[in-house]
């Protein structure tokens, strides 16, 4: 027992258990997402979804999971092999290092570093690296495609996405995202939504922007995870699957497990920004360490609520129009926004 | 084959950069080409170069099958399944064409419940044209909307003449069955409830800010193009031409119900593009509806079965019957011999000769433009190939 508890206390240990926490979570969190979109989108569509596995088919999402890894794992003879198997790692790798930074909680944060939403830009790019690499290696024009079109998509976003981004830094002054979640705490009334914890002038001049970015940084965030209205890299439609059109069982379920760890990522980041983050909408009732992860996980399931629900609304942006959307529509906003910001924060 | 171009970019720099068009294979296995049609795409980038369509993968030899039945009504099931969508409407042209041949006067009974049940598969047909059209654009919703009213639809076929999809129920001189006492409550039932999936769908889809931007000034047909090209149906009606079989050449009594005809008037764009042809076949719904009520309200007695002849030896000669399908001009083209079954029978099938018409107005486009012109098309392939 005590060399176990001596093993345990081993600093490296520590940090692989640590480093492993956010992994569990996003394995979790994935099969329950997948389980709540297929419901959420059975309920907008006047169906049930499943209904045979458990319970309104709970285990649904295990069951499939387990049919993923039973499936034989097809690479296409012409395919380029190393990119090939190389692909969807990298891209649930980029996305699961951005998890690094994120604060689930007052008392957990995988590593509090004061470059913290900087860093997670950075990390989560590395995505595009990832699709661009199964376009290619795929040696399908479809994948090719699709990849071509995420890549030109997510970059694109990413200007607006990260102007945004920077607007929130500056009426923080700090980029730690711990720090940034500290200061909106107190109740719902500091929150930077709201015009977070400043003098009531400030606020007010404050809040029409902070709304305005919250917007820019939701529509280019919805761009980033590839959904509807943006879902133009695996428009069924048009590309059949996009980039992952060659991928199958095991490797396509990663694809799959980065795309929601994604979209949770996305969302958590507008949670921390605008949204206090893990702190308690009623000051000091309800918070402390655990109720803390508790409401940073339910802010960041009703925002991934919000992007299911327009999925299932929505009709597609052609390319254009997207291209369009993001460089003379969002970004001249997020500019402006930014000098104004600038101004207030001064002032 | 078609050829591809090279195309060379001087950059600032000095450099040169070669570009090349792409062929890619769109079909016969994709998720949007509605069946199995398989379109060669030249690509430059993201604008579509040059579309062929390839036909053919669902081809059945119906028309030769009909040469060999050993009766006229055998022809029916055939031709049921043609257009396998609106199999209502494609029995009821081959019965037009053959009832002209035979020169045969039915029952009154049996007109109206044939423009009954040619209206509701009408309704249905469009359902799963705008649905599906829907689901090109991204939009899965309003597809299922549909499916759940189609659902009705289909339900009052079934209790008419117990088939779901292929009916077999027009026949020659009549109908295979009456209409079940409980039908008339049902459908009056149906036409109200429909009436509120249409206003919601309309504000789901059809004036969607993102649908209308997707689908306005996209894939433009101009009047005189959609002429010359034969196009028909809600092709022809969105390009602004003011032209339907049921008004303008009367084939059962549709002159005794009052109805408008929709025609597109680029309310959105351009008048002939994929936003009109779209809108018209919604409206057209409601103009159906007006004619089902007022011919559920007004329906004779009769016997249905009264004008059903026992055996079918026409004179020979030809006979061209055609009536207003969902997708267009549905004509059947019969010459008989001095035997029990056709010579030659040719169908005119409004989705092929719709289809025609794809690569004049695609070129230029993107390639998700083309997904929405492939989609407001509406082709059935099963009636394409035949």
């Amino acid at each position: 027992m005590e060399n176990i508890l001596a093993f345990l206390n081993e600093p490296a240990v520590t940090m692989v258990l640590l480093a492993l926490i956010p992994l569990v979570f996003i394995l979790v969190y994935a099969l329950v997402t997948i389980y709540f979109e297929m419901k959420v989108a059975a309920h907008i569509q006047n169906r049930l979804a499943y209904m045979e596995t458990g319970w309104h088919g709970v285990i649904q999402p295990i069951a499939d999971m387990l049919k993923l890894l039973q499936k034989e794992d097809i690479i296409p003879t012409d395919a380029d092999k190393f990119l090939f198997i190389l692909a969807p790692y990298l891209v649930f790798i980029g996305t699961y290092a951005s998890f690094a930074v994120m604060p689930f909680s007052s008392g957990f944060i995988g590593s509090n570093i004061d470059l913290g939403i900087f860093y997670l830009v950075a990390a989560s790019s590395l995505v595009v690296v990832g699709l661009l690499m199964a376009g290619w290696a795929s040696n399908n024009k479809w994948s090719m495609f699709g990849a071509l079109r995420s890549a030109a998509q997510i970059v694109s976003y990413e200007i607006p996405g990260v102007l945004a981004i920077l607007g929130v830094v500056m009426v923080f002054g700090t980029m730690n995202m711990q720090t940034m979640t500290q200061m909106q705490d107190g109740g719902i009334q500091n929150w930077l939504i709201i015009g977070g914890n400043f003098p009531l002038g400030q606020k007010l001049a404050l809040f029409p922007f902070m709304f305005i970015l919250f917007i820019i940084y939701l529509l280019s965030s919805m761009a980033e995870v590839n959904r509807t209205p943006f879902d133009l890299p695996e428009a069924e439609s048009e590309l059949v699957q996009g980039y992952n059109t060659e991928y199958s069982g095991m490797k396509f379920a990663i694809f799959y497990l980065a795309e929601y760890a994604n979209l949770f990522l996305v969302s958590a980041i507008v949670v921390v920004m605008f949204f206090g983050g893990w702190t308690s909408p009623f000051g000091s009732f309800m918070s402390g360490t655990v109720w803390s992860a508790f409401w940073f996980v339910l802010k960041g399931m009703s925002f991934v609520f919000l992007n299911i629900w327009l999925r299932w609304t929505l009709p597609r942006l052609r390319v254009d129009q997207l291209m369009y959307v993001s460089w003379k529509v969002l970004t001249p906003f997020a500019l402006f926004c930014i000098i104004a910001i600038g101004f207030i924060m001064v002032i | 084959m078609t050829e591809t171009h090279l195309h060379a970019i001087k950059t600032s720099t000095g450099r040169t950069l070669r570009t090349e068009e792409m062929v890619v294979n769109m079909g016969p296995q994709h998720p949007s080409t509605h069946g199995v049609l398989r379109l060669e795409v030249v690509l430059d980038g993201e604008i579509v170069v040059d579309v062929i369509p390839h036909l053919g993968y669902l081809h059945r030899c119906f028309e030769k099958h009909c040469e060999h039945m050993t009766s006229y009504q055998q022809v029916i099931p055939y031709v049921d399944r043609m257009d396998y969508v609106a199999a209502m409407t494609n029995e009821h042209a081959f019965v037009v064409a053959a009832e002209k041949l035979l020169k045969i006067e039915v029952p009154e009974r049996v007109h109206y419940i044939r423009i009954i049940m040619a209206e509701l598969q009408r309704i249905a047909s469009h359902l799963i044209a705008i649905g599906t059209f829907g689901i090109d654009m991204g939009a899965f919703t309003p597809f299922l909307y549909y499916f759940r009213d189609r659902e009705k639809i289909l339900e009052l076929f079934e209790m008419t003449c117990g088939a779901r999809l292929l009916y077999n129920y027009i026949w020659i001189g009549g109908l295979s069955h009456d209409i079940p006492p409980q039908f008339v409550e049902r459908t009056k039932e149906f036409c109200t409830d429909f009436k509120k999936t249409l206003k919601e769908v309309n504000d789901l889809l059809n004036y969607n800010e993102i649908f209308i931007k997707r689908t306005a000034n996209v894939g433009i047909l101009p009047k005189d193009l959609a002429i010359n090209y034969a196009c028909s149906g809600p092709m022809l009606r969105g390009s602004g031409v003011d032209f339907d079989l049921r008004r303008d050449d009367p084939y059962t009594l549709y002159n005794k119900f009052e109805w408008d005809v929709i025609v597109g008037k680029g309310e959105m764009g351009t008048v002939g593009d994929v936003w009109d042809r779209n809108i018209v076949r919604q409206r057209e719904m409601w103009e159906s509806l007006r004619i089902i009520e007022q011919a559920i309200a007004t329906l004779p007695e009769g016997d249905v079965q009264k004008a059903v002849p026992k055996r079918i030896r026409p004179v020979p000669g030809d006979a061209y019957g055609r009536v207003e399908g969902p997708r267009g001009e549905l004509g059947f083209y019969i010459v008989a011999e001095d035997s029990v079954t056709p010579y030659r029978i040719k169908a005119r099938a409004p989705a092929f000769v719709n289809l025609s018409v794809i690569n004049e107005i695609s070129k230029g486009a993107m390639l998700a433009d083309l997904v929405a012109i492939m989609g407001s098309i509406d082709i059935v392939l099963g009636e394409v190939d035949r």
